[in-house]
């Protein structure tokens, strides 16, 4: 029962974020960034502005459909980034061993100790504002997790009889750590991943409230939020609906993690990041 | 006890190092030196012989490695280097603002652990009731907002709606300016505590030692403070150490929001100004104060739970 729910409600948020993303040109009202007219300027939402106007003028819904891309972009992209450093890192360690392993388990161990967003900060601060730095530096600071599963199970599969049976018929250390070993460990994967998602989006959501990450005019939720503090008093409005759209999207990717984690990786009670 | 702490000192100093250098190489190899940043920024042309002047006096020319062992070797003395902007020595910068950040981290966690435990632990004695699966929403809702916005709604609500507390600021540092910020940064530690505690509390229950003391007609509060209560501590114990270590990291857009005068605002007004040792310091505190945390917590079980020793 609450496995379903989870699942349900989960898919059908990400779903409604990722359809709304990909329509965002043909269901906005305006443009997100060049329709900005001061005759318009901080209207209440009502039946011309469903979800208000900001202080130049633009239609707050637009902007936040077009935010969609934005964060679905910054959270897909870092979190495939992320699984590849950590798979490809946490397979190769766990079958070698050794001094590799020895190394990779330090550098996890690391990554661990900095907190991600000030890792991911620091970054920002080099590069600069914009969409590849975010890129860049939320895809390569949050893969200690995928890693240390991936080297987890590698450990725990590498002395199961098919791998055995593979190394006999002469398959080579990649090819069974690919064909063989990574197929079986997908399940855990899926679900940091899906979970990893939701950080990202938070993290891209606090950079650019900061000022670091995608930076004005663009429509992220993020920096729409860091525009509308100012205007609180006069403009709730403009607060309220970025706000939402971040903590929906995040929350449908936890009920998501949460439900195929249920189905996925029935063994890990409580291994979330 | 003390070889304990031995052993966990002689895991932490490498590691530190090893940050020490990440946090140094970040800021000094990659491209987009801060100088020429300033440049970029639009915030005015600088002339070329006066930027070659400023590299000269903030030793950036110097070789690599010199330049790092000058910043380990005054590191070693607790020295920080000085403040590119205010001239003032990092480490009196960092420490003006070191308190008000502990007491913000110090109340959300309070915050975090007084309402996350009991939620977790009510929710984990009735699995599948109503209460467990409200409890989990909070939780999972916790998790999902984003810090800042819910500073901000909380701000709306209860500062400039209901006008019952200060919407940003210090003040005298006393409750009533601590309270908002406070709750904001501890939403999500305390949603993850009443998932872990849930998940060890019911990993305890299940346990044989549980079916024991029931069998032998031990009373079930007593059972429940006795044996399922301490025995599902270290788990929870890991999770509030985890998450206290992080959350001055975390604090940094809470802080930003309220105008909180901490070492996670000092680090973005820093990013800003181009501030590289007011920068590193910040990062650097913000490392230390989770490893040390974290070596506590490692001190805390032994004294919890007897079966842990480290060989």
């Amino acid at each position: 029962m609450k496995l379903r729910t989870n699942l349900l409600v989960g898919g059908g948020l990400v779903g409604l974020a990722i359809v709304v993303a990909i329509l965002a040109p043909w269901i906005q009202i305006t443009d997100p960034v060049l329709d900005a007219n001061l005759m318009n300027a901080e209207i209440p939402p009502g039946a011309d502005f469903p979800f208000g106007t900001d202080q130049q003028g633009r239609d707050i819904y637009s902007r936040i459909v077009h935010g969609a891309r934005i964060s679905l972009t910054v959270g897909l992209v870092s979190q495939i980034a992320n699984t590849i450093i950590g798979v490809t890192l946490g397979l190769t360690a766990g079958y070698w061993g050794g001094l590799w392993d020895d190394l990779v388990s330090g550098v996890t161990n690391l990554m661990l100790a900095i907190p991600s967003l000030i890792f991911a900060l620091a970054i920002m601060a080099i590069l600069g504002p914009g969409l590849v730095s975010l890129l860049i530096a939320l895809g390569l600071t949050n893969w200690s997790y995928s890693c240390r599963i991936a080297r987890a199970q590698v450990l725990s599969l590498k002395s199961q009889g098919y791998v055995q049976a593979a190394r006999i018929l002469g398959y080579g250390d990649l090819r069974i750590m690919f064909t063989q070993l990574l197929p079986n460990m997908l399940g855990p994967l899926i679900v940091i991943a899906t979970l990893g998602m939701g950080g990202s989006i938070l993290a891209e959501a606090a950079l650019s409230f900061l000022g670091l990450g995608i930076r004005p005019p663009y429509p992220s939720w993020g920096s729409m939020l860091s525009e509308a503090r100012d205007q609180i008093t006069t403009a709730p409005w403009l607060s309220v609906f970025p706000g939402l759209a971040i903590f929906l999207t995040v929350l449908g990717l936890n009920l998501l993690g949460d439900g195929l984690r249920d189905i996925l990786d029935p063994q890990s009670q409580e291994r979330r990041a | 006890m003390l070889t304990v702490l031995v052993r966990r000192l002689a895991n932490v100093i490498p590691t530190l190092f090893a940050i020490v250098a990440v946090v140094f190489l970040l800021f000094s190899v990659l491209p987009g030196s801060f100088i020429s940043a300033m440049n970029e920024d639009g915030r005015g042309m600088i002339d070329p012989a006066v930027m070659e002047r400023m590299r000269k006096e903030m030793g950036l020319d110097d070789p690599l490695i010199e330049r790092f062992g000058k910043y380990v070797g005054h590191l070693a003395i607790g020295d920080l280097g000085n403040s590119f902007r205010t001239k003032e020595p990092v480490t009196k910068l960092i420490g003006d603002r070191l308190w008000p950040s502990l007491k913000l981290v110090l109340a959300a966690m309070l915050f975090a652990i007084v309402i996350g435990v009991p939620l977790g632990f009510i929710a984990a004695l009735k699995p599948g009731s109503v209460t467990d699966a409200t409890s989990m929403v909070v939780a999972i809702s916790g998790l999902s907002l984003p810090k800042f916005w819910l500073g901000l709604m909380l701000m709306y609500l209860f500062a400039l709606q209901l006008k019952l507390l200060p919407s940003f600021g210090y003040g005298d540092g006393g409750l009533t300016h601590l309270t908002l910020p406070a709750i904001a940064l501890g939403v999500s530690p305390m949603a993850l505590l009443a998932r872990t505690t849930r998940a060890a509390v019911l990993d305890v229950l299940n346990a044989d030692f549980v079916r024991t003391a029931r069998s032998k007609g031990m009373s079930e509060p007593r059972v429940v403070t006795w044996h399922v209560m301490r025995n599902a501590l270290v788990l929870v114990i890991t999770t509030i150490g985890l998450q206290f270590g992080s959350l001055m990291g975390q604090a940094v857009v809470v802080e930003k929001l309220f105008a909180w005068p901490g070492v996670g605002s000092l680090l973005v007004d820093s990013v800003f100004q181009r501030d590289v040792p007011a920068v590193q310091g910040c990062i650097l505190l913000i490392v230390l104060f989770f490893l040390a945390i974290n070596t506590l917590i490692d001190l805390a079980y032994v004294a919890i739970d007897p079966r842990i020793r480290y060989a």
